[in-house]
């Protein structure tokens, strides 16, 4: 029994890692009134970019680097039509989210070695392994959080410093005046685009991180929707976290645990049909969403920042 | 006489479809204060912008100290000295107010310390007798408290010149005479301040010098003690304007309605309405008196179903109306202008056409088997536009791109349009200019005159006594007393407003 729930929050860890990434990133994004709908491109273009970078030159560094620079490319696009050019966002966003996976799959077929006639899929490459912390891993259950990848064990340190910085911080303030009223933050002196620009490459970098943790971690290698809507869940989990970094914990974790728990059915040969199983966590998160946030719009005042979406230009009525 | 402290030569700004400030000048001398007036619309609040940034002048130069300055943004506004108490509060509803104060402010470090900016502020608030939590969130707190953090703000931040966009326009006589309080003892520590208001006794009271706007163009510089009102007005709107409009004597009709013991809760579920019973007939005007929050937003709610009734009974027209939804009011023939005119009166994202019709686009001829006809929409946008004089320039206009003025008259029109009978006015004058102040009143007295039943409330005693035939005092939810305007004196309302009745007090009767 122990050693099942070990293995089920290895599991759930390991799979919850790159979503807490992407998470905090869009979190951070949406706090400065930018709403990127592109994460689900911008995870595959990084896993397919850092796994091919891997394999050619094996540096994890360097393919966590290209992860975060693919990130971080993709969303500048993004805050270019949104915040410059003032465009639709969520057309800017779902744009991004099409090429993004159009893009890495064709890549996928290029960026491999000639011997496999450029293909990526089926390689084998570099990849984050487990780091074992003496002592503490051998704790029955919670020594599963000490035997995870660097990866895991950064976001353990990510979570309470992004929550510390939105919220106790002059930056943090800023940001969160900017997404909640751009006029008053302008007339107050703070550079609304510039802001906007920040967190919306920012928060890109670190949905790239969350595509590098698959292709380098949770399902080393490529293969086609590696992603498997995670960038569509990451919109969920924003939102069941109401914006607050430190709750992306939780939205995470839950998406994970159940994707854990699905594993062990299957593998354990029940007669539920796979694609009911693949279908669990999906239909999880959606129902638990609806039931927290409704609780939440009720219970306290808390939300969406008001100007979610929407663009700023100075001199508009 | 020393040198201005700010100085503006030849503004000119211009939006796509207006100019809104032609070659302004202003001069504004340390220690000073200087009015500026005109009427909404004018260009007082464009002109200001550009001094805090928010703006770019098309033409012109600023001057501050003497100095030749470029302002590009509200940060180089704020390193010269300027602070801005903008028209419409700039606040961020979700964030504490010692957040607000801070917000933006480059030499705080980095992990803020927040008791210490607690601390500062309470000092300030207490230096200036400006009470306010530093801890409670701004949309815990009421108007006038917001307007406390917005001055608050500018102190904290050490600014020397002030700007305050029509402060008074949304407070109550109590709060706008604590604001005027504290101007006078910033102004005595040397600060200068540009104050825009459309209210005569405040130009009067402690201005130096009165500059005047009308079309984005300065018609006129004077000394404060070289004027009066009724000439400031008449530069403003560029006629006479009657501050006491005539009414003609008049039969008023049946009782239209009728309210009896009516009772309801705030959204704090604490009574607001206790025992209301009061009748307004045909073609007469019932002015409601009170400081704010003694129960008139709760009664105006009552009677335009946005709010249910837990005791009583309301009859329009002579049928039950309580707690009936707005709609089955609106086809009772009850019209509202209500007081928070951008969150309830327009649709700021649509046409000034389809905010005119919104009232009557349910019935033929607007529409045909469920299908809108935007021809007819657009000839009857025109016709109201012309009857009320809506200065816009295309009826297809939305309706945000409006001044003030304006935009209340879209609300009158469509409500007088649409009457039925009965006309519930909260607050109809409030940010307006004397021109457009004197318009609306003069509609009020001449749908009276119709047979219109009108329920005026305002916190203006002066707008009460001359348009209102009776004035009830409303205190602590209930009826003080009903008075005839022709026999009531100030004096005495306000007695009523504080709850006094000949000599006793009233709380505790009842
Ligand atoms: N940001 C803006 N965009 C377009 N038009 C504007 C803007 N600000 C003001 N205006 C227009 O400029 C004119 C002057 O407005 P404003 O300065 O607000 O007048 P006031 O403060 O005197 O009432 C009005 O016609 C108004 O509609
Ligand atoms: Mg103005």
């Amino acid at each position: 029994m122990i050693e099942l729930l070990t293995s089920l929050l290895a599991i759930t860890l390991r799979s919850g890692t790159s979503l807490i990434y992407a998470t905090i990133g869009e979190i951070y994004t949406e706090r400065s009134g930018v709403l990127n709908l592109g994460i689900e491109g911008m995870m595959l273009m990084s896993a397919v970019t850092s796994f091919a970078v891997v394999y050619h030159t094996g540096s994890l560094l360097l393919a966590i680097l290209t992860a975060m620079a693919v990130g971080g490319l993709l969303a500048s696009v993004h805050a270019f039509l949104s915040i410059t050019m003032r465009a639709n966002q969520v057309v800017s966003g779902l744009s991004i989210t099409l090429f993004g996976a159009g893009m890495a799959s064709f890549l996928g077929q290029r960026l491999g070695p000639e011997t496999n006639s450029g293909y990526l899929v089926g390689l084998v490459g570099a990849k984050f392994e487990p780091l074992n912390i003496p002592v503490l891993s051998r704790i029955p259950v919670v020594g599963a959080l000490f035997n995870q990848d660097i990866l895991t064990y950064i976001v353990y340190l990510v979570l309470p410093l992004a929550w510390y910085y939105l919220y106790k911080t002059r930056n943090g303030l800023n940001l969160r005046a900017v997404g909640e009223n751009p006029q008053t933050a302008d007339a107050m002196g703070i550079n609304v685009g510039k802001v906007r620009y920040i967190y919306t490459i920012i928060g890109g970098m670190l949905v790239g991180i969350g595509g590098a943790h698959l292709s380098l971690s949770y399902a080393p290698g490529w293969t086609e929707n590696i992603t498997g809507g995670r960038g569509w869940i990451v919109i969920a989990l924003v939102i069941f976290s109401m914006w607050n970094p430190a709750r992306a914990i939780w939205g995470a974790l839950l998406f994970g645990g159940i994707n854990a728990v699905q594993f062990r059915l299957q593998a354990s040969g029940t007669n539920i049909p796979a694609s009911y199983l693949n279908m669990l966590p999906y239909l999880a998160t959606v129902v638990v969403l609806v039931m927290l946030t409704w609780w939440e719009a009720l219970s306290k005042r808390v939300g969406a920042p008001s100007s979610l979406a929407k663009s700023y230009m100075r001199e508009d009525k | 006489m020393s040198h201005p402290i700010l100085e503006m030569k030849g503004i000119t700004k211009r939006f796509p479809n207006v100019v809104a400030n032609d070659r302004v000048d202003l001069e504004l001398y340390p220690g000073e204060v200087l009015a500026l007036l005109g009427e909404n619309g004018a260009g007082k609040s464009s002109l200001m912008n550009v001094v805090a940034g928010l703006y770019r002048a098309d033409e012109g130069e600023i001057f501050i100290r003497g100095k030749r300055v470029e302002i590009n943004s509200p940060r180089d506004s704020m390193n010269l000295g300027v602070g801005m108490v903008h028209q419409n509060f700039m606040l961020v509803d979700t964030m504490t107010v010692a957040e607000n104060i801070i917000l933006g402010l480059p030499d705080i470090p980095f992990r803020v310390d927040m008791e210490k900016v607690n601390e500062r502020i309470r000092e300030l608030s207490e230096k200036y007798n400006l009470q306010v939590d530093p801890e409670s969130y701004i949309w815990q707190l009421s108007v006038g408290e917001q307007q406390r953090v917005e001055i608050l703000k500018l102190i904290y931040r050490g600014a020397e010149i002030l700007i305050l966009d029509e402060p008074t326009a949304v407070l109550t006589p109590q709060e706008s005479k604590e604001l005027n309080r504290v101007l006078q003892q910033m102004t005595s520590e040397g600060k200068s301040a540009v104050f825009i208001t459309h209210k005569m006794e405040e130009v009067m009271a402690f201005s130096n010098w009165v500059r005047v706007l009308n079309k984005g163009r300065l018609v006129t510089v004077k000394e404060t003690q070289k004027t009066n009102p009724k000439e400031l007005a008449q530069l403003m709107v560029g006629r006479d304007v009657l501050f006491r409009l005539a009414k003609k004597e008049r039969q008023t009709g049946d009782v239209i309605l009728d309210l009896k013991d009516v009772q309801a809760l705030d959204d704090k579920g604490l009574p607001a309405l206790q025992s209301i019973s009061l009748q307004i007939r045909a073609g007469e005007i019932m002015g409601v008196a009170g400081v704010a929050g003694n129960g008139q937003k709760q009664l105006v709610e009552v009677l335009t179903g946005l709010r249910k009734i837990t005791g009583g009974q309301i009859r329009i027209f002579g049928e039950e109306m309580a707690n009936k939804n707005p709609l089955e009011i609106i086809n009772c023939g009850v019209s509202h202008i209500p007081a928070d005119r951008i969150a309830r009166g327009v649709a700021g994202d649509m046409s000034v056409a389809g905010n005119l019709a919104m009232k009557c686009y349910r019935k033929p001829p607007l529409v045909k088997r469920g299908i809108l006809h935007p021809r007819r929409i657009i000839d009857l946008a025109k016709r109201m536009i012309d009857m009320f004089r809506i200065d816009t320039p295309t009826p297809q206009t939305h309706a945000k791109f409006l001044s003030g003025g304006n935009i209340q008259k879209i609300i009158l029109a469509r409500e007088i349009d649409a009457c039925g009978g009965v006309l519930i006015a909260a607050y109809p004058s409030r940010g307006l200019d004397v021109g457009a102040t004197e318009y609306i009143r003069s509609q009020m007295i001449e749908q009276s005159e119709c047979g219109t039943a009108i329920l005026l409330i305002s916190e203006d005693l002066e707008e009460l006594m001359t348009v209102a035939d009776k004035i009830m005092v409303l205190y602590e939810g209930r009826i003080m007393d009903i008075l005839a305007s022709s026999e009531a004196n100030t004096e005495q309302i306000g007695l009523l407003m504080a709850g006094v009745t000949e000599g006793k007090t009233a709380v505790g009767h009842a």
